[in-house]
Formats: structure tokens, C-alpha cells, sequence
């Protein structure tokens, strides 16, 4: 079995990169190759340059990882030790060690907990702490492999922005990020590569991917009550138009799909001549989901157990 | 966020940062967790009264409770290094962090050098305290005539043994919890032909020839030499000595070599397996 399939990405200096995929999709086998962890059995991946299979070192000096869900560290040693210990395999010295483990604390609103043992630590305050360890050797390139997973709001929300403004500080700086949620790679990643059973099936920005089925817009109008409808069939740029009575509130629904948008003037100018009025007007944008959905043929959570 | 530029350092220093950052640990560990101070003393030692005991009552040389002594505070180094040092890989991947370490600019000797130190730390603890509770409860007394000889033995068995650790850390790392049987194997078998409760040169008076095969044979094992060189030092002019002190020690230097060696390159051999099966960071083997 092929856990990644004729895989062809590449990821500008820079650039905030997202991987979307179901589980199973190849997306963590993808970031373990990038990591040095695993050698693909065929074809090439460079990182920065240099060849996973051949040049692990100077890969290894230059990123990190931040998983989802982590629970590396030792219990008995206190959050501030822990990532100490951590920096040390990148021989940062403990003075300047210590001074980014309190600046990245306090950027994560985690100072409180420096020194208390990881043990005692909850889902989201332990997630901080590995994204403080993952981001404090100060990484050209650092892999986040859903960093949010199980993370509740405002943890969340504080994640995000903490990878805005890591990404805004340094123009050089690069990440490569997985998610399930997709509002997350919707407003955070420059562009997105929709993954799945190990192939790439698109890969642009989110306002590109948007685009491919953005000729599927849809325009939903609720009206007074009308007898006859077919005039709003021939309207052009209708490509597809459906309507349903509603007896009891006394309204019609339309529902047209556009293949251009510049038809929704002629249709709400349509809604008058037809003797009715309009109650709403809906006009529903795809999102990232409704890529995915498209692409993959079923949502990400269709599969997961 | 300002991240402060700091020189970068040679390889060697980066590697000995990173085998004391390994190690910090283990060592905070000891004073940590101060339930060692019963386990650690008092366990280890009801396992060591027993043959106390029996010598106590076959009227045994009094050397031969020092020598169970002696065993039974080198026993904390052989745990050490089936049950901690050599599982260890086994439980980083479990708990998260191999891939951590697997991923960082380092010799990976250098992750095992840190868990062999730290290791080594608590494992002393635990020595000293079994030889010095010995001492106080069973009356034994040590001499020490030739301390350079006893250093260069300790420290020789120490880095053999915890080279051998280190090598079958590696196993660990891929086998998983199938490696749990060597551990098992070696345990109870290396008690016996290493000698920690009597003399291995018992063997060539019990069995003659074959008796000394046996003891040559488990030599193999670092702690059997390293056991029998250190009675001979704390109890010079005694004729219960293996093989002579100074070729002893060669052995072990020589095995210290080996055992460093191969466990580098078994290291190397298992990760570079690991990568292209897909099982280096394939957690619950």
C-alpha cells in the first residue's frame, strides 16, 4: 500500500503552507519524510535544499515540529526544564535557552505554568508548551502537524495568532501546517494542497481553490407566493433553477445555481416584474469545505472512527 | 519576539550539551521522587541478606559477604542497563519524545550517552547506598590499596556495560516490546555466570575446564570482569581473583571499545531500518 502517491509540491521560503486531508490521507507520512524521519521509496524530497535521504544534519539544524496531541517530555520535570532540555540538542546556551522559554511563555500566556511539572499540566496548556519548545530554536522551517487538535477556543484562537504573528516577524520564515479544521488553513495559509489516499488533488490559495467551484455559486430567494416561475429559468447566467411553494408561510423558494454571478441583478430585477417581492435573499460563498467536499467526494469527518 | 543570535557551537559542544540536557532527567529524577530512598536500599538489600545468610552459615571466608555485597550494589548497574537503559528508546518513542530526539541536530550516541549518564547517576545512588547500608548492617570492612587500579576497573565496566546498554537500546527501538525477552533472558542467566554472588573463578573449582569456559564465557558480559576486579582490588592477597588484574582491565577497555562501536553502528543500522520500513516512530509495537 502507497501511503503517498506521485507527490509533487514545492513550498516557497516564506510561505505558510497547508496540508487538508482526511485521516489516512498521507499527510503525516508527508511532514515525517520532510522531518527526516522516514525515507520515501521513491523519488526525491529536498528541504531547504538539501536532500532528505542524503543531507539529514543540515536539515535537522534548521526545523522543528510541533505535533497535535504531543505528550513528549518527562513528568516529573517542570515546563521551564523540559524545553530546556529540548533546547540543549540544539546547543543553545542556557542563558539565552531561558530568556526565549519566558518570552515565548509569556507570548503564549503560559509564564504561569513555567514551573510547574508537565504532569499537572491540561490538554491545551501542555500543546502551549510544545509549541513553545517547537518554535524556540527559532526554526527556518517548522512542521506543525495539527497543533490545534482537541484544543478548545480561545487555546486555539491564541495558536493562531501566535502563528500569524511568528510568520509576520520574519519574512525568511516558513511552516508547513496540517489541520482538520478548515476555517484554520482558510484564514491562516498562503496556499493549501488538498490531500488524499496519498495524492495531491489540488493545490493553490484558499481564494484560488475557491474559485474552481465558484461557478457553482448559489443564489437562494425567498418570495411572495407566485403562480409562475419559468420566466426566471431563461434569465442568463442560470444554470441550473429550482423552486419550492411554501404553503404555510405563503412564500416561494428559488434556488438558482450561476454559472455567472452577474445574473443575480437580473433575477432580483426579475422578482417585481413577476408580481411578487422579495422576502431574503441568500447567496451562499463556497468555502474551503466545499472544495474539499468536491475534490474528495466526502467531508473530513465522513471517516473518522 | 527577538530571538537573540548566539554563537553556534563546534559539534562536540553541541553533542555535550545534549548528553547533559539527556541526563538533567535522570539525575533530577533522584531527588525528585524520594520513594527511591526505600526502594533502592532497603529492596536491594533483602535480596543480598539472603546469601549473607548462607554464607553467615557455612561458615564462608569473611570476604564472601563482602563479595555478596559487592554484587548485589552492581546489580543496580546491570538493572540499570537491561530494564532502563536498554528499554529506554523503547519508552521514548512511547511517550513522544524519539522523534524529538530524532529529529534534532545531534549524534544520536549522544541521546544514549545522556540516558547512560544519567543512568549511571541514579544507579550509584543506588550502589552507594546498598555498600555503605552493608557495611553498617553486616560489619564488612574494604580496603583499597590500589585505588588507580579499582578507578580504571569501575570506570571501564561502567562505559563496556553502558556501551552494551547502548547497543541494545537500538534493538529496543525497533523491536518494541519483543525485546522484553532478551531482557528477561539476560536477567537471572547473568546473575549466575557473572558472578554477582560469589567469585566466578567458583566455576573452575566446581567444574575444572569447562568451568573456566563458562567464566571466559560470560566476560562477554562487562559486569563479569568488572565485578571480579573490583573484589580483587578491596580484597587484595585473596586467591578468589578470575583472571590478573591488569588483564582484566585490558578486557574491558577492549570491550569498552567494542561495545561503543557497535552500538554506533547498530544505532545506525536500526534507525536507517526504521526510516525505510516505517516503524522508527510507529508507536504501540
Amino acid at each position: 500500500m502507497k501511503a503517498l502517491n506521485d507527490v509533487n509540491l514545492t513550498i516557497n521560503e516564506g510561505e505558510l503552507f497547508g496540508l487538508l486531508g482526511p485521516n489516512g490521507a498521507g499527510k503525516t507520512t508527508l511532514i515525517k519524510i520532510l522531518c527526516t524521519l522516514l525515507l520515501p521509496t521513491s523519488g526525491e524530497a529536498k528541504v531547504l535544499g538539501y536532500d532528505v535521504q542524503k543531507e539529514t544534519n543540515s536539515i535537522r539544524q534548521k526545523i522543528n515540529m510541533v505535533s497535535g496531541g504531543e505528550t513528549s517530555g518527562y513528568g516529573l520535570l517542570t515546563v521551564r526544564e523540559n524545553i530546556w532540555l529540548f533546547s540543549q540538542l540544539y546547543g543553545i546556551p542556557t542563558k539565552e535557552a531561558n530568556r526565549r522559554i519566558e518570552m515565548l511563555m509569556k507570548e503564549l500566556k503560559l509564564e504561569h505554568k513555567m514551573n510547574s511539572k508537565v504532569r499537572t499540566l491540561s490538554t491545551g496548556l501542555r500543546q502551549k508548551a510544545n509549541m513553545v519548545r517547537g518554535f524556540m530554536t527559532d526554526p527556518d522551517l517548522i512542521f506543525l502537524d495539527e497543533p490545534t487538535l482537541g484544543l478548545d477556543v480561545n487555546a486555539s484562537r491564541l495558536i493562531r495568532d501566535f502563528i500569524k504573528k511568528w510568520m509576520s516577524e520574519k519574512p525568511t520564515r516558513t511552516m508547513l501546517l496540517t489541520t482538520h479544521y478548515m476555517v484554520e488553513a482558510d484564514e491562516l495559509c498562503d496556499r493549501v494542497a488538498i490531500i488524499n489516499d496519498g495524492r495531491v488533488l489540488a493545490c493553490d490559495t484558499p481564494q484560488n481553490l475557491k474559485r474552481l467551484i465558484h461557478q457553482d455559486a448559489v443564489l437562494k430567494l425567498e418570495i411572495k407566493q407566485v403562480a409562475e416561475v419559468s420566466a426566471f429559468r431563461n434569465i442568463p447566467g442560470v444554470r441550473n433553477f429550482t423552486h419550492d411553494q411554501n404553503i404555510a408561510t405563503g412564500t416561494t423558494m428559488l434556488k438558482f445555481i450561476l454559472d455567472d454571478e452577474a445574473a443575480v441583478a437580473d433575477i432580483v430585477a426579475a422578482v417585481p416584474k413577476s408580481g411578487s417581492r422579495i422576502v431574503s435573499v441568500e447567496k451562499t460563498e463556497p468555502t474551503l469545505e466545499d472544495v474539499f467536499v468536491t475534490l474528495v467526494g466526502r467531508g473530513l469527518t465522513n471517516h473518522e472512527v | 519576539m527577538k530571538f537573540e543570535e548566539f554563537p553556534k557551537p563546534s559539534w562536540l559542544v553541541m553533542n555535550i550539551r545534549a548528553v547533559f540536557g539527556r541526563a538533567y532527567p535522570r539525575i533530577i529524577g533522584v531527588n525528585r521522587e524520594l520513594s527511591w530512598v526505600f526502594f533502592e536500599t532497603v529492596l536491594p538489600l533483602l535480596g543480598v541478606a539472603g546469601y549473607v545468610y548462607v554464607y553467615k552459615a557455612l561458615e564462608a571466608p569473611a570476604q564472601y559477604i563482602g563479595y555478596v555485597i559487592i554484587g548485589g550494589a552492581m546489580t543496580a548497574y546491570w538493572m540499570n542497563v537491561l530494564w532502563s537503559m536498554a528499554a529506554q528508546m523503547y519508552w521514548e518513542k512511547e511517550m513522544g519524545n524519539l522523534e524529538l530526539y530524532l529529529i534534532a541536530p545531534i549524534s544520536r550516541m549522544s541521546v544514549l550517552g545522556g540516558m547512560a549518564l544519567g543512568g549511571m547517576f541514579s544507579s550509584s545512588v543506588r550502589a552507594l547506598s546498598t555498600i555503605f547500608v552493608g557495611m553498617v548492617v553486616f560489619g564488612i570492612s574494604l580496603s583499597l590499596p590500589d585505588p588507580l587500579m579499582f578507578t580504571g576497573i569501575f570506570i571501564f565496566t561502567m562505559i563496556a556495560l553502558y556501551g552494551m546498554g547502548m547497543m541494545f537500546a537500538s534493538l529496543y527501538m525497533l523491536w518494541g516490546r519483543e525485546a522484553w525477552h532478551m531482557s528477561s533472558l539476560f536477567t537471572e542467566p547473568i546473575y549466575l555466570v557473572s558472578g554477582f554472588y560469589f567469585p566466578v573463578k567458583g566455576f573452575v573449582s566446581m567444574l575444572g575446564n569447562p568451568g573456566f569456559w563458562i567464566a571466559a564465557g560470560a566476560s562477554i558480559i562487562p559486569i563479569t570482569l568488572g565485578l571480579d576486579g573490583m573484589r580483587q582490588c578491596l580484597y587484595p592477597g585473596n586467591r578468589d581473583g578470575f583472571l590478573p588484574l591488569w588483564l582484566e582491565l585490558a578486557i574491558l577497555v577492549a570491550l569498552s571499545v567494542l561495545f561503543l562501536f557497535l552500538a554506533k553502528y547498530s544505532l545506525a543500522y536500526m534507525e536507517n531500518l526504521g526510516k525505510r520500513e516505517g516503524r522508527l516512530t510507529m508507536r504501540w509495537q
